[in-house]
């Protein structure tokens, strides 16, 4: 049985055309997933990604928990009111999950996790506690909006509680401010500016309403995925798993390995993998040819095989982009088998586009597509 | 509810096939295909002179989701494709029995063309199916 955000009969009334995704009913698009990234990168979007996994992280044991838990290292995080972004691996080092880990005002922890992996996330959460005084609190029943776009946070201001306006307003990148049962951080996952926000179903209905009065678009999953493989940001369970790891997945920089004495669960095994001379890497690709590459394809360099992870038509560089994962030594050029064809792609490194520039050199100058 | 041009013939793999005076067909993807498959963002066209059995995949379309083969819907010889498509895919998508027309062929064996369905009987094939 799949379940449904409480936005879901606007979703529907809207014209969305929805789809399964990780046990969940959402919108694909709501008539165009072309003109909703448009708007995104030239405007606002608002996206419903209440199917996220809210987990609060509390007790006198809880940071020392999530520096045991996190590649990356809470400590980093001086103050409340800041996030990061990390993977939570397995013994072995591979990603169990990637998430966003804040400090909050109370000194307490709140991470968000993925949606498909929800079950699997509490279930390592847990087992990793063991006799740690911490305690893990789900917040399922929320409504969790992102809006994102350059212009996204001057409309959305005018919809926050007069007491955190100025404070959101003033949030930097992985900031994060709350009160009066509202959870507002500047992040998201297009490569734009704006703000997820977090808050309880009978809000989140008002502030959804209002957003779409305010002239913000609302944009369904097909959008989230070609400006977040626009961005160069890693989609779980496509272009990173149990079987890869952070440093595989274009990720090397999310682990904190200092101090040397933090032990996190998949130190070692990164430790080890480090030393690999041989080991995979996870690239942008930009086709120099007309067709698109999709996930699966295979990858020929001069260094040896690979495979594209993420694919698929970019709209704002009308060409098809990739994320690939191929040998360490491959540089400059490959090409990527698209059925009976082998077409070249130049090797980028990613993102392709942030803050609505492009920021590769396109292979052939201009464009003729 | 899509809709279904009373002039054209029709597969049950949702082509349609124009005849023209000259014996030539222009083949293109209906209404409802276009819809399934979504927003095109690439059409591969065959070369002319290219030749098909019926049933051969002859184009691909690709939509933001998917890759997706276009089956010949008789036997021949690709004329011409769309020139307009290299540029403007979309076009499928907003006119596709007129400016989204994919490939104009030369039938080998013009009795295939009775084979294919009249506008009423694919229009009932789309009810049946739920389309």
């Amino acid at each position: 049985m799949t379940q449904r955000t409480p936005l879901f009969d606007r979703q529907v009334a809207a014209g969305a055309r929805i789809v399964d995704f990780g046990g969940w009913t959402m919108p694909l698009h709501y008539g165009s997933q072309l003109d909703e990234h448009h708007v995104v990168r030239q405007a606002a979007g608002i996206f419903d990604v209440s199917h996220m996994t809210v987990i609060d992280v509390d007790g006198a044991d809880a940071e020392t928990y999530l520096q045991t838990l996190l590649a990356n290292d809470v400590a980093r995080l001086k103050s409340p009111g800041r996030g990061l972004y990390s993977c939570m691996l397995s013994h072995s080092g591979g990603i169990v999950d990637d998430l966003i880990a804040y400090r909050r005002d109370s000194g307490e922890f709140r991470i968000v996790v993925n949606a498909a992996t929800r079950e699997s996330d509490l279930a390592w959460m847990d087992s990793v506690a063991g006799d740690c005084a911490v305690t893990l609190t789900e917040r399922p029943g929320s409504i969790m909006l992102a809006v994102q776009g350059p212009e996204a946070c001057e409309r959305a201001a005018p919809l926050l509680p007069d007491s955190l306006r100025a404070a959101a307003l003033g949030l930097t990148p992985f900031g994060c401010v709350e009160g009066e049962g509202w959870f507002i951080a500047r992040t998201g996952y297009t490569g734009e500016d704006g703000w997820e926000i977090i808050v309880g179903a009978e809000a989140g209905l008002v502030l959804w309403d209002a957003a779409v009065a305010a002239g913000i678009r609302p944009c369904g999953l097909g959008a989230r995925d070609t400006l977040r493989l626009e961005a160069g940001l890693c989609l779980y369970g496509q272009d990173m798993d149990q079987g890869t790891s952070p440093l595989v997945s274009n990720l090397a920089w999310t682990v904190a390995w200092d101090p040397d004495k933090r032990n996190f669960v998949g130190r070692q095994a990164l430790e080890d993998e480090r030393k690999q001379t041989d080991a995979h890497k996870l690239v942008g690709l930009i086709l120099d040819d007309r067709g698109i590459m999709r996930p699966g394809q295979r990858v020929i360099t001069a260094a040896g095989a690979g495979v594209v992870t993420s694919g698929g038509f970019s709209p704002t560089l009308r060409r098809s982009i990739a994320l690939a994962r191929i040998p360490g030594m491959a540089a400059e050029s490959c090409q990527v088998e698209i059925r009976a064809a082998r077409r070249v792609a130049k090797i980028v490194r990613p993102p392709f586009v942030r803050y609505g520039k492009i920021l590769v050199d396109l292979p052939g100058g201009h464009l003729e597509i | 509810m899509s809709e279904v041009p009373d002039n054209l013939k029709y597969s049950s793999e949702h082509e349609w096939v124009r005849l023209e005076d000259d014996g030539s067909v222009v083949v293109g993807i209906t209404d409802h295909a276009q819809a399934a498959l979504g927003e095109l963002v690439y059409v591969e066209v065959p070369e002319a002179g290219q030749t098909f059995n019926k049933g051969d995949a002859c184009i691909v379309v690709e939509s933001v989701k998917a890759a997706s083969d276009v089956y010949a819907p008789v036997s021949g010889a690709c004329q011409a494709a769309n020139p307009a498509l290299g540029d403007a895919p979309e076009l499928v998508n907003q006119s596709p029995y007129e400016g989204g027309w994919l490939v104009r062929l030369q039938p080998s064996d013009p009795a295939e063309l009775d084979e294919l369905m009249d506008a009423e009987a694919y229009a009932r094939l789309l009810a049946e199916s739920g389309g």
